[in-house]
């Protein structure tokens, strides 16, 4: 009778957990900008970008531990969803006289659009799932998301009329996204990215620039906070599914699908709901993520990206939507970020001069003792994106090896709202 | 109650006063060229104990995944409660009353032993998606689970598994996995159990009072038990009628007693031939 059920009653634990990573990111960073010797409003810029990129990750991560953390559905089709739920919002929403038009519906409609269309293909995905498990789900959902990419950038959607309405994707080129919704808070006129600030706008821009922050600084906060609430509204969401009955058929279909059968589930309509709500939420994350850069293209969705997903929700640990949130951070924050700042910490404090032309050139300088080429070479610009690689396979491994439960899925948390440890004392006690 | 019962006496209307709770008519699998089924039929009455005994191989195990709809036979019908059952999916099956336990037992590991046992009960309300997740419904779900939590933890000391409900199912000895599934099937709030070897691994002192627990469920509640066993003083002991199944089809059936008697039984176990 021992209540070493932690977990869904015991929110408290989780939220001083979920405060102190985001203390100690944004504190490590800190020091890291003032290392290289950053202002105030680069500083600033660099916390509002983790705080941008882990909000975006630890809401995708999320939507996938629904489905891989609690029903063991193999979904690595993450990227096609996310493309279904921004390119289905641009349709909707973008201007008529963009170059590639949209129907330039408000942006609301088009968000909510871009989310029930994610779900809809989740939907059409799950009917395969009902019947396949494991490998076979996985291979059928890449080629969902490629098709869908490739639809997508296929130059018969780059400009098309359906029942008179002029259409498009852009194909390869991609598609200009309505504006930042967070502008008309600053802007008279937001879609312009000349204009005047607003009454509000300008008060604020002028209490930020007398502290050297600039306005799309300011701007890009704004968006940043707005995307944490939407983490807290997503993490929310999936602790009431987590922490309850259906989440606990969920778990039973990821441990053993006949079992579930068996007590009288009728597992289909579970893993249709899973998949449903699971891709809505990748096409809103997707939306979000897109939406401050006003443009997409399909190359925002390729496969790796769904691949980063899976590797943030490993970190975190598959099966707690705390360690979802905390992976989705973590793996923003150092494993995306991190090789970047590295490189610039490096070449700030060390001075390793131009790096050599090939890897040959860099090698051949160690017979002389001397690393700096090899180490120039590794920090170049095209290279430190393939360290980050690298970094990312030495952290699975090792993750793999000595502690494949990630960071927080070794903890028991026991589907149910209420703690099942606890009894009801006052009757039936023996 | 013979073996020969024919389908027009097998086909009275549902809902009959006659009718045994659970028909099975000439049901056949075959498995490539392997027959694991062979036009098995035999009846379950209400508020039976029933055994079902049989040689390794005869088909025990294929006629509980042929009843329950984890495996659809090739050719006959399966009634339980006046329905015609044969080509329900198994959530069906288990939806009218009629539940399982596995032979090998079929714990969820990564979950714990009391989580098992809450997910068994049909019609939780907060197995709906969105009663768990809008605030006035998830109240009506708190208090279902927490009648529900009472019900496990009881189940949970019948059979002796309440020190270990908070543990991960996976970490059970082989006894406690077979006890799980029952306590699981128990939770279900059946009509009808068919049990797979649920005494394997037992420790004799739990095995007697399960058994007493099986009678006495049988009596009070008027539930119906078909039980797979090998140990043969439990079924000639618990169980009657006992029915034996051989090469996939009925061999006989009757009391105790009767199928201790029947030549054609004994030969059976000893692999000897038998001669109709």
């Amino acid at each position: 009778m021992s209540s070493e059920t932690a977990g869904g009653t015991d929110g408290r634990n989780d939220a001083v957990l979920l405060l102190g990573v985001a203390l100690g990111l944004y504190a490590l960073f800190t020091v890291v900008s003032v290392l290289l010797g950053y202002d105030l409003n680069g500083i600033v810029n660099t916390l509002r970008r983790i705080t941008f990129l882990s909000a975006i990750y630890a809401i995708l991560v999320l939507a996938l531990n629904l489905q891989w953390g609690y029903a063991g559905l193999f979904n690595i089709g993450v990227a096609g969803f996310m493309a279904v739920g921004v390119y289905t919002m641009a349709m909707l929403s973008t201007s008529p006289t963009s170059t590639f038009p949209g129907l330039g519906l408000p942006l609301p409609i088009g968000i909510l659009g871009g989310v029930l269309a994610a779900a809809l293909l989740g939907v059409i995905a799950a009917l395969p799932a009902l019947r396949l498990r494991g490998d076979y789900l996985a291979i059928v959902t890449l080629a969902f998301a490629e098709i869908i990419r490739r639809t997508y950038r296929s130059p018969v959607l780059e400009e098309f009329s359906i029942a008179g309405l002029d259409l498009g994707t852009g194909g390869s080129r991609g598609m200009s996204l309505p504006e930042n919704p967070i502008r008309i808070i600053f802007y008279q006129t937001p879609g312009d990215p000349a204009s005047d600030p607003s009454a509000l706008g300008a008060a604020i821009f002028d209490f930020s620039s007398g502290l050297g922050v600039q306005p799309s600084v300011v701007v890009g906060w704004v968006y940043a906070i707005v995307l944490l609430v939407g983490v807290a509204g997503v993490y929310w969401l999936l602790m009431r599914v987590g922490f309850s009955p259906f989440g606990r058929v969920l778990k039973a279909i990821r441990e053993d699908e006949v079992v579930a059968r068996a007590l009288g589930k009728d597992t289909r309509w579970f893993k249709i709901k899973t998949f449903a709500l699971g891709c809505a939420l990748m096409g809103f994350g997707g939306i979000l993520w897109r939406l401050t850069g006003g443009y997409v293209a399909t190359s925002m969705f390729e496969p790796i990206y769904t691949f980063y997903i899976f590797v943030a929700l490993i970190i975190g640990g598959a099966g707690s939507n705390t360690g979802s949130v905390i992976g989705g951070a973590v793996f923003a924050s150092l494993l995306f970020q991190g090789p970047n700042f590295v490189k610039r910490l490096v070449t700030e404090y060390v001075a390793v001069g131009s790096p050599p032309n090939t890897l040959f050139d860099a090698i051949g300088a160690l017979g002389g003792l001397d690393v700096t080429p090899l180490v120039a070479y590794t920090l170049s610009d095209v290279n430190v994106a393939a360290l980050r690689l690298v970094l990312l396979g030495v952290v699975l491994v090792y993750l793999i090896q000595n502690r494949p439960e990630g960071l927080l899925g070794h903890r028991k948390e026991v589907a149910s709202p209420i703690d099942l440890g606890e009894r009801d004392r006052q009757e039936g006690q023996s | 109650m013979t073996p020969e019962t024919t389908r027009d006496e097998a086909d009275v209307g549902p809902g009959s006063e006659t009718e045994p709770l659970l028909q099975v008519r000439d049901i056949s699998k075959r498995y490539g060229g392997i027959v694991a089924v062979d036009g098995a039929s035999f009846d379950v009455e209400q508020g039976t104990l029933t055994g079902l005994i049989g040689p390794n191989g005869a088909g025990k195990s294929t006629t509980f995944d042929l009843i329950t709809g984890n495996q659809s036979p090739d050719a006959g019908q399966v009634r339980f409660d006046g329905q015609d059952v044969t080509d329900d999916r198994p959530d069906e099956v288990a939806q009218r009353g009629l539940v399982r336990t596995f032979q090998i037992a079929r714990e969820l590991d990564e979950m714990t032993v009391l989580e098992n046992v809450m997910l068994a009960p049909r019609n939780q309300i907060g197995e709906t998606l969105w009663r768990s997740v809008v605030p006035v419904a998830r109240d009506r779900v708190v208090d279902q689970e927490r009648d529900l939590r009472e019900a496990a933890w009881e189940t949970l000391e019948f059979l002796e598994l309440d020190h270990l409900a908070g543990e991960y199912a996976g970490t059970l000895s082989g006894g406690q996995r077979k006890l799980l599934e029952l306590a699981r099937v128990l939770m279900t709030d059946p009509d009808m159990i068919l049990l797979d070897e649920p005494l394997a691994g037992v420790n004799p002192t739990l095995e007697t009072k399960l058994l007493d627990r099986l009678h006495e469920l049988r009596a009070e509640e008027g539930l119906t038990f078909l039980l797979v066993e090998h140990d043969m003083d439990v079924i000639m002991n618990h169980c009657d009628p006992v029915i034996v199944l051989h090469q996939g089809a009925v061999l006989t059936q009757g009391s105790p007693a009767e199928v201790r008697q029947d030549e054609r039984v004994l030969e059976a176990y000893l692999g000897g031939e038998v001669d109709e």
